[in-house]
């Protein structure tokens, strides 16, 4: 038997806190809380083991929701946060919940380094492609063009493409869903869940105050078929309403090609998550919606690779076992000393 | 070896101050070092200046790139590295334009000859050579072909000619080594574990050491050789130590007195790196040192270790405390225990990244946004680092607070005898983390001293978020209730008031009133006690008030403040303390300020008492 058995069987009702959740009404976030209490007690980890910890957003008043322990820290800081509760207790199970600004913006440079050091943390980012919080100014992801009260020429500066960024840094687990996908939501957070290292998950997570219909065309059940693709390991690209179409390599491009008419499933892309080299994970992250591709969900890279938390403590371990434990009276009488009588 | 059977006359002396300067690359820092160690194991009180310029290399033979090290050492208890210098050594031109103005009349001068060509009087500005216009007649000179010298020394052991001169710096110690009657052997040992494995090099600064020995033997234009002899220190063992070392070691202890493990978050800045460095070889004390991204990613790591239940510590510099301070604001808003320190330099920006200076308790203060009070501890000596890194930690857990503790670059990189304590001495550090007790826990309920508990993730029944946005009392729920909020003010204000039933009434070094109260804190320590011993030794009624706590003050500061007719607060700052004091108390107190990136001289000090008492 599992050992989950032997643990008490928690709900999902078991994870959320006494605090009312002041999400707007019909705000994505609802829905992404929900699947995070329905996945967690799947897991058998204890409550008390489990950390949330957030930056500053909308996304990050999610600490508050679940009945675990949790930090609300400050503007984009929460990996950094989460890098130090981590390193010095890997028994516990963090997650950062981060959002678009606060992950890619004022703390771009501690999610890439958290995610380069692989330190064992799921993050999750809700990207709704807006400034939810501070009511409605564009964000790092926002396209260009997008007029909103800080742009009302619209904006000038070149989105970003989180999965692209964590890919770069060498992310050893990166996957997307969407929020009303719900279904889908929950295995991606098991499955960024049951990974060592650092697992990065972006959420499309739609803003229907100041950015509505951000993702429509991956949500609508008329359209989504079409301008999303489902990844599986192994398996072919291929999507579409009748599972028509699939996506194969051009030289070192992809394109979108009919099945039939002399094209087989096996003329296609396959998905290799754990492919040692990231280049079809990045090559996925790059497909989008408005180049005439669809945008990938699911699980993008999953690979093994040695933790930071893991490898500093194995440090200390190893220091520990070489050197003894250290004795202060002898540190401090090392070097040269002097007596007066 | 120095002492069996000298040649030349030895003259007694209670105490010299030496100096050794160069280029920065010659070695200066390295000889001061080894004369540091040989006199403080011969017994002498001993206290240093290291002094060297922001630039790794700046141009050789350029006033920009000159590195010194002060060395005071004394048959009796001193405080300072010494106003003037007794023996000065310069490697260049540059060095000695730049360092001569500190020699005293009828010093000795050590100069290396070779060093005087055409162009290294150009780079210094000299337009002729003051080794030959008379300009340094009132010195007593001695110019040495101490390049010659070294290269003729290490001859033989097929080092390349740069190799050979980098040996100078050992044929110049061991000619002061000579002059000042040390043994050679502590350096000889240092060698031997330093070039053990370069047998050329090893055997290489050896000769040039020896040689410079010689030298001082056998020249007869050196004819009297020096002694100072050991000090009157408290019976026990001793080692020299350095600031940073020395906090160091003081947070490694405190972590061990209070059954916790060391988590440094850190970002590497002068003068504050040396914490790091030292930290990351006591993994097997088990430390943890995470070197940061950047600042902020510093000091929100320790808050997750705090979180944890970890002896959480950040360690910088102004300019990095300056990236830090939301951050504190998050920590004093979680009411974890850490300990933020600061090892000042010279500002604003990145101002004099090298040089010291005291003007970062305005930052301690007030540096964050909101009502954000946290208790400052400053230290006063390298030695003292060790204890006040204990204390601030038992602050810290005790009330569930973040603590600065304050140093400077003085403190850091200078060094003085320490008595090495029993760590079975030192007082434990009591912690205890709640667990469930079957009543619904409070985050935020307050004990007599308004801690809140430290209940750390892992413990069921316990879960609880804290975070940044205002606190309901007793329950720590968000809360934007505006009652409420101004009661949170008031309690962490309090909390930090209630600091002063913790701490030592505060103690004076003289009777409790008088004409003059000396008021000072950090790094100036010495120079104020020395200034204050001598004015009290010519009959004036001065007295020396040295503050460890500056927030909050000891309870009996002001029945001291208004027991002296006058008080005065040298700072090497604009007047910070002394702002404070005045607001404080309504005192009309007196400021002594200097900003040159320098520690005051005793002479300062003792002018200024002067004209207030004279």
């Amino acid at each position: 038997m599992s050992i989950e058995s032997t643990l008490p069987v928690l709900k999902p009702a078991d994870f959320a806190s006494d605090q009312d959740v002041r999400w707007c009404p019909g705000c994505g976030d609802y829905a992404i809380l929900a699947q995070m209490k329905k996945m967690l007690p799947s897991l058998g980890v204890p409550r008390e083991n489990i950390v949330f910890i957030s930056g500053i957003g909308c996304s990050s008043r999610f600490p508050y929701y679940m009945n675990t322990y949790g930090i609300h820290s400050i503007h984009g800081r929460a990996p950094a946060v989460a890098t130090g509760l981590k390193s010095a207790r890997p028994d516990l199970q963090v997650w950062v919940i981060t959002g678009d600004g606060d992950g890619l913006s004022i703390g771009g440079n501690h999610l890439m380094h958290a995610i380069r050091r692989n330190v064992d943390l799921n993050i999750v980012l809700f990207n709704n492609r807006i400034y939810g919080l501070t009511k409605g100014q564009y964000s790092p992801t926002s396209p260009l063009g997008k007029k909103t009260k800080s742009t009302p020429m619209g904006a000038v500066d070149n989105p970003l493409h989180p999965l692209s960024i964590a890919i770069g840094c060498e992310a050893t687990f990166v996957a997307r869903s969407i929020d009303t996908n719900i279904k889908h939501l929950g295995a991606v957070f098991k499955r960024a869940a049951e990974h060592r290292g650092t697992a990065f998950v972006e959420v499309y997570q739609n803003c229907n105050v100041f950015n509505d219909g951000a993702w429509e065309y991956a949500k609508d059940r008329e359209t989504k078929d079409d301008t999303t693709l489902e990844l599986e390991h192994g398996k072919p690209l291929i999507f579409g309403k009748e599972r028509q179409k699939g996506v194969r390599l051009h030289g070192l491009d992809p394109e979108v090609v009919e099945l039939g008419k002399g094209i087989s499933e096996d003329d296609l892309l396959f998905h290799d998550e754990r492919a040692a080299e990231p280049s079809l994970a990045y090559l996925l992250s790059r497909m989008r919606y408005e180049d005439g591709f669809p945008e990938p969900i699911g699980v993008f890279r999953c690979v093994d690779r040695p933790r930071y938390d893991d490898e500093v403590n194995k440090q200390i371990e190893h220091s520990l076992k070489d050197k003894g434990k250290g004795d202060l009276d002898t540190l401090f009488n090392s070097g040269e000393t002097w007596t007066v009588e | 070896m120095a002492t069996a059977t000298p040649t030349k006359p030895v003259s007694d002396l209670v105490e010299a101050t030496v100096r050794f300067c160069g280029d920065s690359g010659d070695g200066m820092q390295l000889a001061g070092t080894q004369f540091t160690t040989t006199s403080a194991l011969l017994g002498n009180d001993v206290a240093t200046f290291p002094d060297f310029p922001a630039e790794i290399r700046a141009p050789r033979g350029t006033k920009a790139g000159v590195s010194g090290f002060q060395i005071h050492f004394s048959s009796t208890e001193i405080f300072t590295p010494g106003d003037t210098v007794d023996a000065l050594v310069a490697m260049n031109p540059a060095a000695l334009v730049t360092n001569i103005g500190d020699l005293r009349d009828g010093g000795i001068l050590l100069v290396n000859k070779d060093a005087f060509d055409k162009k290294g009087l150009e780079q210094a500005g000299y337009e002729t050579d003051p080794l030959e216009d008379g300009s340094l007649d009132k010195y007593k000179l001695h110019s040495v072909d101490m390049t010659k010298i070294t290269r003729l020394a290490v001859e033989g052991l097929g080092l390349s000619q740069k190799e050979a001169d980098r040996c100078r710096n050992f044929f110049a110690m061991g000619l002061v080594f000579w002059l000042y009657d040390r043994s050679l052997d502590p350096t000889l040992r240092f060698i031997e574990k330093k070039f053990g494995k370069l047998p050329a090099v090893a055997q290489a600064n050896t000769n040039a050491l020896k040689a410079g020995f010689n030298y001082g033997e056998t020249v007869e234009a050196i004819n009297t050789q020096y002694h100072v002899g050991p000090a009157k220190l408290k019976p026990g063992t001793y080692r020299n130590i350095e600031g940073n070392l020395a906090l160091a070691w003081g947070l490694v202890a405190a972590a061990q007195l209070s059954d916790k493990r060391l988590f440094l978050g850190a970002y590497p800045i002068t003068p504050a790196s040396d914490v790091l460095h030292y930290l990351s070889n006591y993994k097997n004390f088990d430390v943890l040192t995470f070197q940061a991204e950047d600042e902020i990613a510093a000091v929100t790591a320790a808050i997750g270790a705090a979180f944890a239940g970890e002896m959480a510590v950040t360690a910088s510099s102004g300019p990095g405390i300056a990236l830090k301070g939301e951050a504190l604001g998050l920590a004093v808003m979680t009411e974890l225990p850490m300990l933020v320190i600061n090892v000042q330099r010279g500002g604003p920006s990145t101002g004099l990244p090298t040089k010291t200076e005291q003007a970062d308790l305005n930052q301690a203060l007030f540096g964050r946004n909101g009502e954000c009070p946290m208790p400052i501890i400053a230290a006063r000596s390298p030695g003292d680092c060790f204890y006040v890194a204990q204390e601030a930690w038992r602050i810290a857990t005790k009330f569930m607070i973040p603590v600065f503790v304050l140093t400077d670059g003085y403190i850091a990189n200078g060094s003085e005898p320490w008595k090495i304590p029993k760590v079975a001495d030192l007082p434990r550090i009591k912690i205890s983390h709640p667990s469930a007790n079957g009543d619904e826990f409070q985050p935020y309920e307050r004990d007599e001293r308004l801690a809140r508990p430290w209940a750390i993730p892992g413990t069921p029944g316990l879960e609880h978020r804290i975070g940044g946005l205002e606190k309901a009392n007793i329950t720590g729920n968000v809360s934007y209730d505006p009652v409420n909020h101004e009661k949170m003010c008031l309690l962490r204000q309090q909390k930090v008031d209630n600091i002063a039933d913790d701490i030592p009434l505060q103690e004076l070094d003289g009777p409790e009133s008088g004409d003059l109260l000396v008021l000072s804190w950090g790094g100036t320590y010495g120079s104020c006690a020395t200034a204050v011993h001598t004015a009290q030794k010519s009959g004036q009624k001065v007295t020396h008030c040295h503050l460890r706590y500056l927030n909050p003050f000891p309870k009996n500061l002001e029945k001291i403040l208004r027991s002296f007719d006058k008080v005065l607060i040298p700072e090497l700052n604009l007047g910070q303390l002394n702002q404070v004091i005045r607001a404080r108390f309504l005192i009309n107190t007196v400021g002594l300020n200097k900003i040159q990136g320098k520690p005051f001289s005793v002479i300062e000090i003792v002018n200024k008492i002067n004209s207030l008492v004279g």
